[in-house]
């Protein structure tokens, strides 16, 4: 076999701490190099084409290079060597940037340490083998997790480009916090008004098939051929004969038991509801917790009165299977929780805010639904305890934000814009009241962002304070906020009628089991986490699943919009070709001398073994030998170590090469 | 020549967390000292006992494995099954009579830079304390097996 090396300076990065041209002189003394060169920049024009006129000249069968991590330049080099007719994996590199010259001093040191590098890749590639990559077919459906904003634009985008979406939402409709909110900053457009023409959109694409009430089970494949498994729960109603006219949720009994999830628990809703009039689909759900027929067994007056017999008590969770090619997950953001009991929560801060304890303390979203006309109080601007106008109201923002000893050190990024609205929308109602904001810092980066702000302190003159509160109390029915004005230097003593709180935004509680369903990282707040923090913002490390709006990290209604047709652009992509190409790098296994132990399928994480019959030429069975599934297999490469007749070997990184590389560790 | 003994780690790290790790190390420009040679691995499940074996036979003085945290493999289990291994073949080792100290298992990821410099100056500082590795290598003259004679290299 004639190798040949080539060692990179880059620059001065290499060649500052690592001699080069001694590297390159050394290598050529190795056993199989038949030319050694050093050059300054071994990944620009002039260096690859060195290593191809090499390739030519000398004819070369496997080629070595010196240079940064192969995580950065194996595919350059690999590609220079395939364009000289050299096979891609006959190439190996050697590390000797991140793991040479950035991390050592002492040039003799580091001169030795990458001259062992080299013999370590040279002793490697003597045993690679040619290989070509393998064409999978793709599947060109899409799942996206999450009805929300996000993942209905994501679900319309895909649906308008020709492919089929299958859109699964847990809640029993589409809509997400967006569908929660009054207006929307910084234009003060009603939220409604432009997000249900989109909901109605999606229930009506002949390309998405909508699952509401459903929720993913279990996911298996790969990029291109994922088998994804969704619980659909019992919605205790047959949707395909409902037509949603809402007579069941009139005449259930239950009125006050159970609170609405919709409005934030400022109202109450039926047994059997939909969570709101502009529901899609407009099919109402059975809360079988708070429902009399599955307390007690008796009621059924829902069933009595539905004249097309819908109702049906004796629905069981079913669970579907879709194959699809590529994931988004959109599943969005929680409110943080401030109970008032602050022992069953894992949050344990600011009791002294008295949220729960006061029925006058309530959250952002908590305003929205008394802000807006499908609201509790149909968007009068009523305070919850008595139902009267509040003439003065204090906001309080980064409750849980920005705060490392009680909540989060994260910016939960909209509640800067959402408060000035909040003030705004309650100066447009209530014209001679007063709005306080306490605040830490405004952020208002964005689009008319800054001048929302402004606005809302110069023309609706909400009196912004820069300052902490430290305790709400209750007196003659007024709340006593107190706080400090640190600009003044001044404490403030505010007699409000209504605290809201801007809380922070965090991660759904099921993230990290979604996470792990899905093969996905997340980070220490639970938001998923991208491939790249700048360059794959809505990827991840899992080909085919994309991310999009607040799962990821806070993100306002644009920001979420714009993930969503970002994950559904990377997903068509991936639907523009009919193969999808991957790395060869995967295990086999050689019949002769399987013995049918199938100790690899117990340790493979994939189920790529399988099972295969070699029978004889009369059809008679010989044996029952591990076959390995080239789409499921990932290349771990666990089944190698735990085969006890090494009959499997991940091709890439087979036993002799690696001992090839463990041998050269002699002459250290 | 046993004044100045400089150890000789042979370090087995996965593809996905602990190399990229040490990449991190690298684009940070964090210093650390140069014994140990790492072997890129796809998992720590690929590692089988036999290539620490095999390193201790070559003349490595130490032994270091390191891959993803328990959870976070790339691959899912593998470092799972990895660990399972390595907890059964240490005791092998103390068994058979090989000093089970020298070999070091450490967790990793991708973003533990700083923490890759610490373990890799850690596990160096300790096996210069324990001074250089003979016993394998007297083994083997012992019971008279060749051991770099690997056949099967046509070399040119």
């Amino acid at each position: 076999m004639k190798i040949g090396v080539f060692v990179c300076h880059c620059g001065e990065n290499i060649g500052r701490t690592v001699n080069c041209p001694e590297v390159s002189k050394a290598c050529a003394s190795f056993p199989g190099v038949v030319h050694s060169e050093d050059y300054k920049y071994m990944c620009s024009d002039p260096g690859q084409n060195l290593i191809k006129q090499a390739i030519r000249e000398k004819h070369l069968d496997a080629v070595v290079v010196g240079s940064c991590s192969p995580h950065m330049h194996e595919k350059t080099f690999r590609k220079a060597c395939a364009s000289a007719g050299i096979n891609s994996y006959m190439v190996e590199i050697a590390n000797l940037r991140e793991h040479c010259s950035w991390i050592h001093e002492d040039i003799n040191q580091a001169t030795k340490k990458a001259i062992d590098l080299m013999r370590f890749a040279v002793e490697r590639v003597k045993f690679n083998q040619p290989l070509e990559t393998i064409k999978v077919p793709v599947t060109k459906r899409s799942l996206v997790i999450g009805g929300g904003i996000s993942g209905i634009q994501a679900a319309l985008d895909i649906a308008n480009a020709g492919f089929e979406v299958v859109l699964v939402e847990k809640e029993p409709s589409i809509g997400g916090h967006m569908s929660q909110l009054s207006e929307t900053f910084p234009t003060l457009d009603c939220s409604q008004c432009i997000l249900t023409p989109r909901m109605v959109e999606v229930y009506q694409h002949p390309k998405i098939k909508l699952l509401s009430y459903s929720e993913v089970e279990h996911v298996e494949g790969f990029i291109g051929n994922f088998k994804v498994t969704i619980r659909r729960k019992a919605k205790s109603v047959k949707e395909e004969l409902c037509t949603g006219c809402g007579l069941c949720a009139e005449k259930c009994p239950i009125k006050k038991k159970a609170l609405s999830e919709f409005d934030e628990g400022l109202s109450n809703r039926p047994a059997i509801y939909v969570p709101f009039p502009q529901a899609v689909p407009n099919v109402p759900v059975i809360d079988r917790s708070v429902c009399t027929y599955f307390k007690t067994g008796k009621c059924e007056m829902c069933k009595k009165v539905c004249g097309r017999e819908a109702i049906d008590f004796t629905q069981q969770d079913t669970f579907v299977t879709e194959d699809v090619g590529s994931i988004i997950v959109a599943t969005g953001y929680k409110l943080y929780s401030i109970d008032k009991k602050p022992e069953d929560s894992i949050y344990k801060g600011y009791g002294e805010y008295g949220y729960g304890k006061f029925k006058n303390v309530i959250n952002g979203l908590q305003f929205e639904r008394i802000a807006s006309a499908s609201g509790p109080t149909s968007g009068e601007m009523l305070r919850p305890s008595d139902k009267t106008v509040p003439k003065k109201i204090v906001f309080i923002q980064c409750v849980g934000s920005r705060d490392e000893s009680k909540g989060f050190s994260y910016c939960s990024k909209i509640c800067c814009m959402y408060t000035a609205k909040h003030a705004m929308l309650y100066k447009h109602k209530v014209h001679d009241g007063e709005a306080y904001v306490f605040y830490m810092d405004i952020r208002s980066g964005g689009k008319n962002y800054e001048e929302f702000v402004r606005r809302a302190i110069e023309e609706d003159h909400v009196n912004y304070i820069r300052g902490r509160v430290s305790r709400i109390y209750e007196e003659d029915g007024k709340l006593i906020v107190k706080g400090e004005d640190t600009i003044a230097g001044l404490p403030v003593v505010i007699e409000a009628d209504l605290v809201v709180l801007a809380t922070a935004m965090i991660a759904q509680q099921e993230a990290p089991k979604l996470a792990q369903t899905l093969n996905i990282s997340y980070d220490k707040y639970g938001y998923f986490q991208e491939a790249h923090p700048k360059l794959r913002p809505v990827e991840t490390n899992t080909g085919g699943v994309f991310l999009a709006g607040a799962c990821h990290s806070p993100r306002d209604i644009p920001e979420s919009v714009a993930m969503g047709s970002a994950a559904a652009a990377k997903s068509l992509v991936l639907f523009g070709a009919d193969m999808l190409e991957r790395e060869p790098i995967i295990a086999k296994v050689d019949a002769t001398t399987c013995a049918g132990c199938f100790y690899c399928q117990k340790v493979c994480a994939y189920n790529a073994i399988e099972k295969k019959e070699i029978r004889d030429r009369l059809g008679n069975l010989q044996k029952v030998v591990a076959f390995v599934n080239s789409g499921l297999c990932q290349g771990c490469g666990t089944c190698n170590a735990t085969c006890p007749s090494k009959s499997i070997e991940l091709i890439g990184f087979k036993d002799d090469q690696i001992f090839a590389q463990i041998n050269a560790f002699a002459e250290v | 020549m046993e004044e100045k003994f400089e150890p000789k780690i042979a370090a087995f790290v996965c593809n996905w967390c602990t190399y990229t790790g040490a990449d991190l190390a690298g684009t940070s420009r964090l210093k650390q000292e140069a014994n140990a040679r790492l072997i890129r691995v796809p998992c720590t499940g690929r590692i089988d006992p036999v290539f620490i074996i095999k390193a201790f036979e070559n003349g490595a003085d130490g032994v270091l494995i390191s891959g993803c945290h328990p959870g976070d493999c790339h691959y899912n289990a593998g470092n799972f099954h990895a660990r399972r291994r390595w907890i059964l073949f240490k005791n092998l080792l103390d068994f058979i009579g090989i000093d089970s100290s020298r070999l070091y298992f450490s967790w990793v990821s991708a973003s533990e830079g700083k923490k890759w410099v610490d373990i890799v100056d850690g596990v160096i500082d300790a096996v210069r304390a324990k001074g250089p590795f003979k016993q394998y290598k007297k083994m083997n003259k012992e019971i008279e097996i060749p051991v770099a004679a690997e056949e099967g290299v046509s070399v040119k």
